[in-house]
Formats: C-alpha cells, sequence, structure tokens
C-alpha cells in the first residue's frame, strides 16, 4: 500500500493524535497531578497545565504509600510465581509431548479442565486452607496456590509437539537421556513461547488483586496494588498523592513491556489468530 | 475505448528500481503479453496500471484520460489475481456480485448480470458454493466471471494460468484465447511462460530488469530478437550465442567463418553471433563451412533429440535433430551448417541486434 | 500426538514411561488439587451450610440454601448487574480496540508512535486503572466535568449517581482493555491477505465496504476470541468495582465477585451465601466457555 499524501495524509496524522490524546487522558491527568505541588484537593488548581512541576508528591507518596516495599513484595511475589510456573508447565509438557503413559488423553483432560474454574470461585474455599495453615500474611499463601498453570502447559505442549518428530530419535541416538535432551534441546528451542508465558505470568502475578486482598492484612506483606488501594482509601482528600502513587506503579510495568512488546504480543494471540 | 499507455513509467521501491522509463501502449482489442523473468517489473506495471502502485515518474493514460492520481476502485480496468483473491466469506454469486454493488447497480439488474457472467464461464451450478468448496479451476473461473461482470474496457491478468495443473493449463489457455475473442475487450497479461506469450498474445512485450527490450508480435520477436535477452528467453531450447568477428561478408564464430546474407551492411568487428537449434543441420564432412564439434550429450524427448555440441573453441551449442534422423552417439565428430538467414548479430557492448540491410546502425561491425 | 521412538508394540511400550511421567506431572497435579479441585468441591460443601447471626460456623441446612440463594433478589440482582457491565464493556471494548487498529493499521511514518500509545493501557493494572479515572471523574477536581460539559458530571460525580455508577466503572474497564483490544485487532489486521483488499479496490469499494465486507468478515474469529475472553473476564471483574464504588450507591455496581467478597467477607459474614454465589458464578462461565466452543465456533467464517 503507498502511503496517503498531501492533505489526506495531514487528515490522518490530525485524527490519529486526537484519538492518541484521548486514550492517554487519564495517565496525563494522574501525571499532572504527580507533578503539581500543593496538598488539599478543594484547593486544588483546575488547570491541566501546571504552572510549577515539583517532585515533592511524588516523594510524599512513595514513603506515605510504603511504595517501596509494596513493590519489591509484588516483584518477588510476582518473580516467584513466574519461575514456579516455567518449571511446573515445561515438566509436564514435556512429559504430555516426548512421554508414553497410560490414559494420557484423561490426564490432559484434567489439566485443561482447571481452565475452566476461575480463581474468583475458588477464593473463598481457598482463603480457609490458607487460614487453617496458618499461612494467613504470609509469602507463601500469595505464592504457592498459584505455581502451576494449565494454560502454560497447554501452549509449551504445542510448542513440543510441533518439533520434528526425529529430533527425540536423533537425541535418543546421540546418547541424550530425558534430562538432557529437556534441557539442552527442548527447552532452548521453546524460548519465544517461554517469553511469552514468561511476560505473561508475571504480569498477571503483579496485577493480582482479590486473592492478595483476602490473605495479606498487614503491612509487611503487601503488595502494590493493594498499597495502592491503602494509598487510596486514606488520601481521599489528597488525590494528587493518589495520582503519583499510580504514576510510580505503572512505570515500571511500563518499561517493562516496552522492552518485551514482541512477546507480549505473541502471548495475547496465542489463541485467536491462525497461522 | 480500451486504450492503455504508460508513458516513461518509472517505479522505485526504496533503493530498488522496479521500472526504468517504460513507455508503452496497448491498443484497443487487442491480447498484450507482459513477458520477462520473475522481477523483471512486469507485475508492478500491471499493479501500476490497476492503481494499486503508483509511479514513482510517469503517466498512465486509459483512453488519453490521464488516472495516474486516479484511485484503482475509480479507473474502469479489472484484474484477476494470481491467486485469485476471491473473498472467502462470500458465496460464488456474492463474489461476482460484488463489484456491482460497490458500484451501487441496483439489485434486480445485479442478479441479471451475475447470471450472465456465469454462465459464460459455466458456473451457474457453483452460485451458492462458497471458495473453499471449489477447485483451483473453478476458483480461477470465479475470478474471470468477476472481473467480466462489469464490462470493463480493459482487463489485467497476473499469470493466471501460473496456480493451475499442467492438463488444466492448455485447456484454459484456449479458453482465455476465446474469451478474449467474445469480449472484444483489451487484455494486458503477465506471465513468464513464453508458450503463453507465444500463443495467447496479439503483441508480446518483454521485460528485463525493469527495461523494455522488445515489444511486437510473437513471430516477429521470436524471429528477430531485439537484444541477446529476448533472443536467449524465447525459445526453447534457447537460441545458442557464440563470439564471432565479422570480416568481409562473412562472420567467423565456432571456428568457422559462416557466410552472411548478401545484403547485409559490410563491416568488420567483434559481434555475438545467435543461431537457433532448429536451424543448426548435420552436414557430411565434404559439405563446406561448417561448426565442427564433438556431441557430449543427447537427449531424447520422443519426437526430437537435443544434441550438445562443444566446439573447438570450447563453446557449446545445442542442436535439434528429428527422432528419425541417424542419432549421434557421444564421442562422434559433429559438422553444422547454417543458412545466413537464420543468423543473427548482437553487439558486444549492448547487446542489442545489429542492424540488417535497410538500416544502417551504429555498432561496432555496421 | 508425538509418538516414541520406533513404532509402538501393544502394551508394555505404551506404559513404559509412567514412572518418569508421574514425577513430571506430580508437582502441577498436586497444586491443582489443593488449590483448584478440591476449593471447588469445598465450595459447594459450602454452600450447604448457613452462618449463623455471629458470623460463627456452621448449621446444616442442606440444599434449601442454594434454593433459597437461587431464588433470592440479591442473586438475580448481581446477575443483572454482571450481565450489564458485560453488555456495556465487551462490545464498545471491541469496536473501540478495532476501531484504534484500523486506524493505525497504515504505512504512515512514525505510526509505531501511535501504536505503542494505543497498546499502553496493556500496563496498567486494574489498580491503577481504576485509581486514575476515579481522579478523573471526581467531581470536586472537576477535570472530566471541566473537558465535557455535562451536567451529570458535576457533584456526586458519575460514580455517585446510581443510574450512572456502572457506565462510568464500564468505561474504566473499556479504557483498562483497549491495550488489549487493540493488540488484538492489530494481530488479526496482519492476518487478512492484502490481496483481498486490493481486490475490492479495483471491484471499485470504497473505505466503507472494504471494512464491512472484508475486514469484518475475516476478523470473525478474532471478534469472538475477544468477546470471550472479554465476556469471562467481565463476570470475574471485582478491583474496579471495590476501589470505585465499594458496590454502590446501594447496590448499583454490585456484580457477582462483589457479591461474593461482600458476603463472605463483608459485614454479614454470610459465607454459605457467597458460596451459593460462587458456585453460580463457576457454572456461568462454564456455560459461556461452552458457548464459545460450540455454537458460535460454527458461525465464524475460516477461509
Amino acid at each position: 500500500m503507498d502511503e496517503p499524501r498531501g492533505a489526506r495524509r495531514v487528515a490522518r496524522y490530525a485524527v490519529l493524535v486526537v484519538v492518541a490524546v484521548v486514550v492517554l487522558t487519564p495517565v496525563y491527568v494522574s501525571l499532572v497531578g504527580a507533578l503539581k505541588p500543593g496538598a488539599r484537593v478543594l484547593d486544588y488548581p483546575r488547570s491541566l497545565v501546571p504552572d510549577s512541576l515539583t517532585l515533592e508528591t511524588v516523594r510524599r507518596a512513595w514513603s506515605s504509600g510504603d511504595l517501596d516495599r509494596t513493590m519489591l513484595n509484588s516483584a518477588l511475589v510476582a518473580g516467584a510465581i513466574t519461575v514456579g510456573q516455567l518449571v511446573t508447565s515445561v515438566l509436564a509438557a514435556y512429559a504430555f509431548a516426548f512421554l508414553r503413559f497410560p490414559w494420557k488423553p484423561f490426564w490432559f483432560g484434567l489439566f485443561v479442565s482447571t481452565l475452566m474454574v476461575p480463581t474468583e470461585v475458588t477464593v473463598l474455599a481457598n482463603h480457609g486452607t490458607v487460614s487453617s495453615l496458618g499461612w494467613l500474611d504470609s509469602y507463601q499463601a500469595l505464592v504457592v496456590p498459584f505455581l502451576a498453570t494449565a494454560l502454560g502447559t497447554f501452549l509449551l505442549r504445542q510448542v513440543f509437539l510441533a518439533l520434528p518428530g526425529d529430533l527425540r530419535d536423533a537425541a535418543a541416538m546421540d546418547g541424550l537421556g530425558h534430562g538432557r535432551f529437556l534441557l539442552q534441546v527442548a527447552v532452548p528451542l521453546a524460548r519465544p513461547m517461554l517469553g511469552a508465558l514468561a511476560l505473561f505470568s508475571f504480569l498477571s502475578a503483579w496485577n493480582q488483586y482479590l486473592w492478595p486482598l483476602l490473605v495479606t492484612n498487614d503491612d509487611e506483606h503487601r503488595t502494590v496494588q493493594l498499597g495502592l488501594r491503602s494509598l487510596a482509601s486514606s488520601n481521599l482528600d489528597e488525590l494528587n498523592l493518589v495520582m503519583a502513587g499510580t504514576i510510580i506503579a505503572a512505570l515500571p510495568i511500563f518499561v517493562v513491556l516496552l522492552a518485551f512488546q514482541r512477546q507480549l504480543v505473541r502471548g495475547l494471540t496465542a489463541g485467536a489468530v491462525k497461522g | 475505448m480500451g486504450r492503455v499507455r504508460l508513458e516513461r513509467v518509472t517505479k522505485r521501491f526504496g533503493e530498488v528500481i522496479a521500472l526504468s522509463e517504460l513507455t508503452l501502449d496497448v491498443a484497443d482489442h487487442e491480447l498484450l503479453v507482459l513477458l520477462g523473468p520473475s522481477g523483471c517489473g512486469k507485475t508492478t506495471a500491471l499493479r501500476i496500471l490497476a492503481g494499486l502502485e503508483r509511479p514513482s515518474e510517469g503517466r498512465v493514460l486509459l483512453d488519453d484520460r490521464d488516472v495516474t492520481d486516479v484511485e484503482a476502485k475509480d479507473r474502469d480496468v479489472a484484474m484477476v489475481f494470481q491467486s485469485y483473491a476471491l473473498y472467502p466469506h462470500k458465496t460464488v454469486a456474492q463474489n461476482i456480485a460484488f463489484p456491482l454493488r460497490a458500484r451501487r447497480v441496483p439489485r434486480a439488474e445485479q442478479e441479471q448480470l451475475v447470471r450472465d457472467a456465469a454462465a459464460a464461464l459455466d458456473l451457474t451450478d457453483l452460485l451458492d458454493r462458497k471458495p473453499r468448496a471449489l477447485s483451483g479451476g473453478q476458483r480461477q473461473r470465479v475470478a474471470l466471471a468477476r472481473a467480466i461482470v462489469r464490462r470493463p474496457a480493459v482487463f489485467l491478468m497476473d499469470e493466471p494460468l501460473s496456480n493451475l495443473d499442467a492438463r488444466l493449463r492448455g485447456q484454459t489457455r484456449a479458453e482465455l484465447v476465446d474469451l478474449h475473442h467474445r469480449l472484444g475487450a483489451t487484455f494486458v497479461y503477465v506471465t513468464h511462460d513464453q508458450v503463453e506469450a507465444m500463443t495467447m498474445g496479439t503483441r508480446v512485450a518483454v521485460l528485463h530488469e525493469g527495461v523494455l527490450e522488445q515489444v511486437g508480435p510473437p513471430q516477429e520477436v521470436y524471429d528477430r530478437p531485439a537484444t541477446t535477452f529476448v533472443a536467449g528467453f524465447l525459445g526453447s531450447p534457447p537460441m545458442n550465442l557464440l563470439d564471432g568477428t565479422v570480416h568481409d561478408g562473412a562472420v567467423l564464430a565456432g571456428g568457422a567463418a559462416l557466410r552472411l546474407p548478401d545484403d547485409t551492411c559490410p563491416g568488420a568487428g567483434p559481434v555475438r553471433v545467435g543461431v537457433r537449434p532448429e536451424h543448426l543441420h548435420p552436414v557430411p564432412p565434404d559439405h563446406g563451412p561448417a561448426l565442427a564439434g564433438t556431441a557430449v550429450a543427447v537427449e531424447s524427448l520422443g519426437h526430437e533429440r537435443h544434441v550438445t555440441v562443444r566446439l573447438a573453441t570450447g563453446e557449446a551449442l545445442v542442436v535439434r535433430v528429428g527422432a528419425d534422423d541417424p542419432p549421434p552417439v557421444d564421442g562422434d565428430t559433429v559438422r553444422l551448417a547454417v543458412r545466413p538467414e537464420h543468423l543473427h548479430l548482437f553487439s558486444v557492448a549492448s547487446g542489442k541486434r545489429l542492424a540488417d540491410a535497410a538500416v544502417a546502425g551504429a555498432g561496432s561491425a555496421c | 500426538m508425538l509418538s516414541g521412538p520406533g513404532a509402538p508394540r501393544a502394551g508394555a511400550r505404551a506404559r513404559r514411561d509412567w514412572p518418569l511421567a508421574a514425577l513430571l506431572l506430580l508437582p502441577s497435579l498436586l497444586l491443582f488439587a489443593v488449590w483448584v479441585f478440591y476449593p471447588l468441591a469445598r465450595t459447594v460443601w459450602l454452600g450447604l451450610y448457613e452462618t449463623d447471626f455471629f458470623g460463627e460456623r456452621r448449621l446444616w441446612v442442606g440444599w434449601e440454601q442454594y434454593a433459597d440463594v437461587l431464588r433470592s433478589g440479591e442473586l438475580r440482582h448481581s446477575l443483572w448487574v454482571s450481565a450489564a457491565f458485560t453488555l456495556l464493556t465487551v462490545p464498545t471494548g471491541l469496536a473501540a480496540g478495532l476501531a484504534l487498529a484500523v486506524l493505525a493499521h497504515r504505512p504512515l511514518r512514525g505510526i509505531t508512535v501511535f501504536r505503542t500509545i494505543f497498546s499502553s493501557t496493556i500496563a496498567t493494572s486494574v489498580a491503577v486503572a481504576s485509581l486514575m479515572w476515579l481522579v478523573l471523574l471526581d467531581p470536586s477536581i472537576g477535570v472530566l466535568s471541566q473537558l465535557l460539559p455535562f451536567d451529570v458530571l458535576e457533584t456526586p460525580g458519575l460514580l455517585g449517581r446510581p443510574g450512572w455508577a456502572l457506565v462510568a466503572v464500564s468505561l474504566t474497564t473499556v479504557w483498562q482493555n483497549l491495550g488489549f483490544t487493540f493488540v488484538l485487532m492489530t494481530a488479526g489486521l496482519q492476518s487478512v491477505p492484502d490481496e483481498l483488499y486490493e481486490a475490492a479496490r479495483v471491484d471499485g469499494a470504497g473505505a466503507w465496504l472494504r471494512f464491512w465486507h472484508v475486514t469484518v468478515p475475516m476478523l470473525s474469529p478474532v471478534l469472538l476470541f475477544g468477546a470471550v475472553v472479554l465476556t469471562i473476564s467481565g463476570f470475574q471483574s471485582f478491583g474496579q468495582i471495590d476501589l470505585l464504588t465499594d458496590g454502590g450507591p446501594g447496590d448499583a455496581t454490585s456484580v457477582l465477585v462483589w457479591s461474593i467478597y461482600d458476603n463472605a467477607f463483608g459485614a454479614s459474614a454470610q459465607e454459605g451465601v457467597a458460596a451459593v454465589q460462587a458456585v453460580v458464578l463457576f457454572v456461568v462461565v462454564l456455560v459461556l466457555s461452552a458457548v464459545q466452543f460450540t455454537v458460535l465456533d460454527k458461525r465464524v467464517h475460516y477461509g
């Protein structure tokens, strides 16, 4: 397709800019609020273009929102979940793709069936489990329930199955047992999908809201999403603190996504587009 | 009604020059074949005619109307794509009707025109099917029907036969020629297959690396190729080309002095000499000036044989020998003669054909 | 399925890897057992018990509680709110994503900048997105009412009006989902062969006709996928309710998950009721997924 020229080109850009502005408005408003001086919302200037900028609000939000600790918690929890999910799904996918054992379709079906059960349905009972294990307000409670993933297993199995059939045979001739084949052949070849899954797991874990809300209460284990929640509920009259908090919390993720755009697209569309 | 003109059209894609100052006229009612190897620019030229690409320089005229800046949808052309580009979600009838629908033809009229086009291409029984339920040949006919339904002045075809299996190809070739006659429209037909070009075209335009090498009726392009490229491209097996020197009414090539036609302009100097495989005849040793060499390969095709002969100069020639003639054997000495009028002379520097008697051209030998 | 080395011999060959397989599957299966299957069963079981007035355990009531909850106005209301929420967010979200994808699908210089902007909301979590909109919608700061001259935006603001609160929450959700729908639709657009558009152009179709007769039909699988994902996610929504409206004003935004949360962990501590609602949610999601794999699958055209 040729590029449009002249007036049409200008019109195109104009529309794009308008839409981009509309899409970015919430971010812009929070950004401006985060950088404006001034405290109480009642004397909050209404202008959208700040006449002076300061990092003071950001600093205050950082400390009163406990953002360093909550972001660290989120990073740790999300990291642990990601690693756990990659490990369990690689192992399970390997078994489904390369091993022969009885009732394979049944076991696989069992895995896939867990996709039908949303976490919101099980939070109630899981909360009871966590409580009786004495795990309330602990890292285990945030991490352990999510260490396995049927989606990851499903996708990795597909990747493994798509490898050339004789690859396993050739490796066997070369003297590679299952372990070395997995680590030295299968996993490296599945790297793109692993990247997409890692990104996805991390993001989902980072964004969790309901579960951390139910199983943590103290300040020590609070994750960043809940940190924002408490920042918001205790500062309804100083909303610019809240704005600063959201900008701080969103920034690292935005950077991560910018760096991993390709994996992101691949992950999102894994189920949707053919070919 | 269906006159087309490309005027000094140049098309650049970044650094690559796809077409270079192409000027070509297509007369009304003719079937012009754009022939050339892949990458020669023929498809680009077609797309520029369709309005799918804009030329970097130059003009496009349809019936003397400058359409260079006119969008595809507003030109009165139809195109049959190499892969047919049928709308997969529409039935055959809906596919054919789409161009009419786009032009807001009233429903009743649409139905009639669709039925007519379908009948013309033997698709009446398939109107309710979807493309995925059709064979390759059927899909192509749907693509054709979609093109003819609005009776445009100009039809553009992008290698329509290349996706068909060999058996169907011959049959469809004849059907396309027939269609051309029935419609009386102008066809611009892109292909890399010289057989299609020779058998179907009113005229053939040979393109090579974005440059128009020659345009003319098929037989003329075959008998009097304008450049060494055209000479080598048309004809199977391709024309043999040797290094030679013109001297005294004869050309020394391949170790023999071959007489040139009497009306060749005199001159001297190095040339490229071409002679077609079918114009070389084995002759007995006492025949006179002849190319001499050893047979190194014999391919039997059933009705004829292709013999590769290596000359003393190291160059190789291919000769067509009838199946009834005594077959040469590997290692045999072969002597080949050629009639003067079957010799083609080309400039060493430019590859262009050197002028014969009538026109004295500038070149190293004449 | 991949066959192992050599042709399979009956019986022994088919079972030979089972010890290793068991080892590899055990971690996942154990985790699923404890955190998916067991809680599912237990939730059903919990629904059979009523919690007393003090929030203490449990009096056996049996299936009667299921009947009560299923008949209750509260469940009907939360299902209605969830359905309305889904209807407000899914078609709009897909249409917006598609519109943006078409807009950004041009070979324009610097188009990648716009594409990055349009997909940027993927970076927002439900908390970030909701709070950014909380600020926008807050009538006292008045950013939105400054930009748009509507009375509804003045105090108490959209979030304070029962009729508008769900719309406001939906708007937040559509915005948050925009990155996802944009990326999805863009991938879909890229899979539509250029030749179809070219054929349409030569056939005389303008942009509008090309959109409805080429783009949308060819995109139907992707649209379906997006619709199902967004719908299921819509029924699972919680965070934006918790942050923006607490289910209110009144119960205007009390979606199903909110209702579960409120019943189990809110003042009334009705764990049994919440359990029944959780089972209902499970059934709803199950049905929606079934719909995806069967009925709609047939209507989607494959090229």
